[in-house]
């Protein structure tokens, strides 16, 4: 029918400009040699002036990771990563900014296209944002307002001058530096990310925030985030991620580390939009990132959120170590995939306390021809009596050329533990979008509001300022998934 | 003014509409009834677009366009609405924001200026009072876990807000309660104007005394059989459909 070959045209046409975060900065930036030895290492952490003790941390790591084999075991496909064909380190030359005043007015525009203004009058009311590009922190927005509190949000290069005895204590607490390859080589090579310190007691009086750009050829991103949350202290953060549009594939390998101590509470939240590669595969970020919390005190919480719509591929598991009684994990996904993208995605929840609880909700939805696979596992350990987990996989179908795949590990030890696991797989109904189109949405819109209900137990999860902005994203990642 | 003429349909390759001819001038109201089968939710599919119904010949004109070139979401723009004998459920989608979204896009595709939320709920709560329905029928979401009547009601709240030029109603009445009935039927009234025309289908002669229909036709087997006033609905409640395929 000729109605039906003009949405496919216009489809189409709205497809091919769909990724509008794809364009580059143009700005002076130092990089270093490409390729991975011993001197690189010890080159970046010469440039951050760090103290010994972090530069024989990064030598170790870049040991072991020598030893380390990638892993085989995730859903994905790629060619070989020939890791001394990248860049390590990229940031804009010249000496770091002290102030807002003194961050390049090139970069502060490019935050501004990309919806994230920096300057404190025009920010977000309530957020306050720390800007990544490349390797490293270019702005850190309402410091002041938060140290008032007591707060510390700061590049984690900056932690490790000016606290570095937190820094010490807790970073590779949570994830080992030899806890898997990309761990490693994060270890080895991480550049910057943010610190997150709350004190005891604190509520953190805002929204904190974290805006990962990866902007230079050719370059690695090896982010490091660690939050603790100290007794009775809660706070909620929420990072997003961009990349320009290029034709070759640029690694992403971050690790996060969150420690939550007695009764204390963290909210972690990802909008994950890193370019995803054009309709035919070509391009994109490998986005391979180990996210982990512990739960190390009595009814502490642990809450990861995330909405992954980009990246060629995604290998992603933010999992909760739930070691103190009574403590919390949480776990709300929702990862699409379209045209050639993969994701092999999940979480781990590992029960240690007694009473400690773990909710699982993942929402996978995949269009064209894109594999997208929920990988998860809940462990129970023989003294965490009274555990309980319940896990729900749905999986979303969009066309026949797509794949869908669940699985998911349970152990449990303990037989007074209570482990409850739904999946269930659909299309979307023909019925439902004829619905949809009769009321006069467009069949693209009408995708999206059935994608949006589909994931809504996981939308709610995320910080109002950006619920919207995940939605409008769900939608425009679908664009050319149908007609 | 609708215009149907000589319309055949087919799903796969069963024949199910054999040369409809109808019209519908504007300010009217026709009943369409007949018998399980006849084709009457096929031809309300047809006339707004559903995928899978091959039309192989006749025509459907509907204010001077050919209706059948056009995808569902332009005839809803171009003013039909379809109220369902099934309405689909939307899990997650509630049902404010899905009739506003549809509101706005009719809106947008006319040329007319969008409803911010607030205006929107201004507007849905008075519809919603006039069809006594309570308000957290917005909250909800959409048909998911609605009575039977429920869901016919909701169809009638989004024909009210969207403000059809021509509105098929499939079955409305069906499992209504005689207070609902009289509701939806208000709900139909409430739109009649010279620019407003509706084929309303039915199986009882019962909804017609509220809605008063200018003609009343009998599909079928996939052809309309006859054609006459009102009096034909209580002549049908009387004899039944026997020997009206024939004719
Ligand atoms: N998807 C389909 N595939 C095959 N046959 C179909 C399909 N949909 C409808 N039919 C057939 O087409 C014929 C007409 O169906 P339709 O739903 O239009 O009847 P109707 O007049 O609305 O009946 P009722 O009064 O029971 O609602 C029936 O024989 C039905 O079985
Ligand atoms: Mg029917």
């Amino acid at each position: 029918m000729s109605a039906s070959i003009e949405t496919r045209d216009t489809v189409e046409a709205l497809a091919a400009d769909k990724y509008k975060y794809g364009f580059t900065t143009d700005i002076a930036m130092e990089e270093f040699p490409k390729g991975l030895n011993e001197d690189i290492v010890r080159l970046i952490s010469a440039k951050k002036n760090e103290p010994e003790w972090l530069l024989a941390w990064r030598l170790k790591a870049f040991t072991l990771w020598q030893k380390l084999e990638e892993p085989v075991w995730a859903h994905i496909k790629h060619p070989p990563i020939v890791y001394n064909e990248l860049y390590y380190y990229a940031a804009p030359s010249g000496p770091a900014p002290k102030s807002l005043d003194e961050v390049d007015p090139e970069l502060l525009n490019m935050y501004e296209k990309l919806g994230i203004p920096l300057s404190e009058r025009a920010a977000l009311a309530g957020v306050a944002v720390d800007a990544v590009f490349d390797s490293v922190s270019v702005a850190t927005t309402f410091r002041e307002t938060l140290a008032k509190s007591g707060v510390i949000f700061c590049p984690i290069s900056e932690a490790v001058r000016e606290h570095p005895e937190l820094v010490r204590k807790y970073l590779g607490s949570v994830v080992p530096i030899g806890d898997n390859f990309f761990a490693a080589l994060n270890s080895a090579v991480f550049s910057d990310g943010s610190f997150v310190y709350i004190p005891k007691g604190v509520r953190c009086p805002m929204e904190l925030s974290t805006y990962f750009r990866i902007n230079a050829r050719n370059t690695g991103q090896f982010e490091r985030t660690l939050i603790i949350a100290e007794e009775g202290a809660s706070v909620s953060y929420l990072e997003g991620c961009t990349a320009p549009q290029r034709d070759e594939n640029q690694l992403h390998a971050a690790v996060v580390e969150l420690v939550a101590l007695d009764d204390a509470k963290i909210k972690y939240s990802t909008v994950q939009n890193w370019y995803p590669g054009d309709a035919d595969g070509k391009g994109g970020i490998y986005n391979f990132v180990t996210k982990r919390g512990a739960c190390r005190g009595r009814n502490s919480k642990i809450s990861w959120t995330q909405v992954e719509t980009g990246s060629a591929i995604t290998w992603k598991y933010p999992s909760c170590v739930l070691q103190g009684d009574g403590s919390v994990g949480e776990f709300y996904s929702v990862a699409l995939t379209h045209n050639h993208q993969q994701a092999d995605t999940g979480t781990k929840m590992i029960h240690i306390g007694k009473n400690t609880t773990s909710t699982i909700i993942s929402k996978g939805i995949s269009a064209g021809h894109s594999n997208n696979t929920y990988r998860g596992l809940v462990k129970i350990l023989p003294q965490a009596s009274g555990a309980r987990n319940y896990t729900q996989c749905d999986s979303l179908l969009i066309g026949d050329q797509c794949g869908a795949h669940t699985v998911p590990y349970i152990e449990s030890r303990n037989a007074s533990a209570k482990v409850e696991h739904e999946a269930t797989t659909s299309k979307i109904a023909e019925d439902q979008l004829f619905y949809c189109r009769s009321r006069g949405l467009s069949e693209e819109d009408a995708v999206g509001l059935i994608v949006n209900g589909f994931c809504k137990d996981v939308l709610k999860e995320l910080p109002m300022e950006f619920a919207v902005e995940a939605q409008k994203l769900l939608a425009v990642s679908l664009e050319g998934s149908v007609g | 003014m609708l215009e149907i003429k000589n319309l055949s349909a087919r799903i796969g390759d069963k024949e199910i509409l054999r040369g409809v001819t109808l019209s519908v001038p504007d300010g009217e109201i026709h009943a369409i009834m007949g018998p399980n089968g006849a084709g009457k939710s096929t031809l309300s599919y047809v006339l707004s677009g559903r995928d899978g119904y091959e039309v192989t010949g006749g025509e459907a004109i509907y204010n001077g366009q050919d209706i059948l070139a056009l995808t569902p979401e332009a005839r809803a723009a171009a003013g039909i609405f379809l109220a369902f004998q099934y309405p689909v459920e939307l899990p997650g989608v509630g049902n404010a924001n899905f009739m506003r979204t549809a509101l706005n896009a009719v809106k947008r595709a006319r040329g007319e200026a969008e409803l911010d939320a607030v205006a929107f709920l201004k507007l849905a709560r008075a519809a919603l009072k006039k069809l006594s329905m309570q308000d957290d029928m917005l909250k909800r979401n959409v048909n998911v876990g609605f009575s039977g009547g429920e869901k016919k009601r909701n169809e009638v709240l989004q024909m009210a807000l969207l403000q059809p030029g021509l509105a098929i109603l499939d079955e409305t009445d069906s499992g209504l309660d005689i207070d609902a009935l009289k509701i939806v039927a208000e709900g139909v009234n409430a739109l009649r104007s010279e620019t407003f025309s509706a084929l309303v289908i039915t199986h009882y002669q019962r909804l017609l005394d509220y809605i008063v229909p200018d003609k009343v036709h009998v599909l079928a087997a996939g052809k309309i059989v006859r054609s006459g006033g009102p009096e034909l609905a209580l002549e049908l409640e009387a004899r039944g459909y026997a020997g009206l395929e024939a004719a």
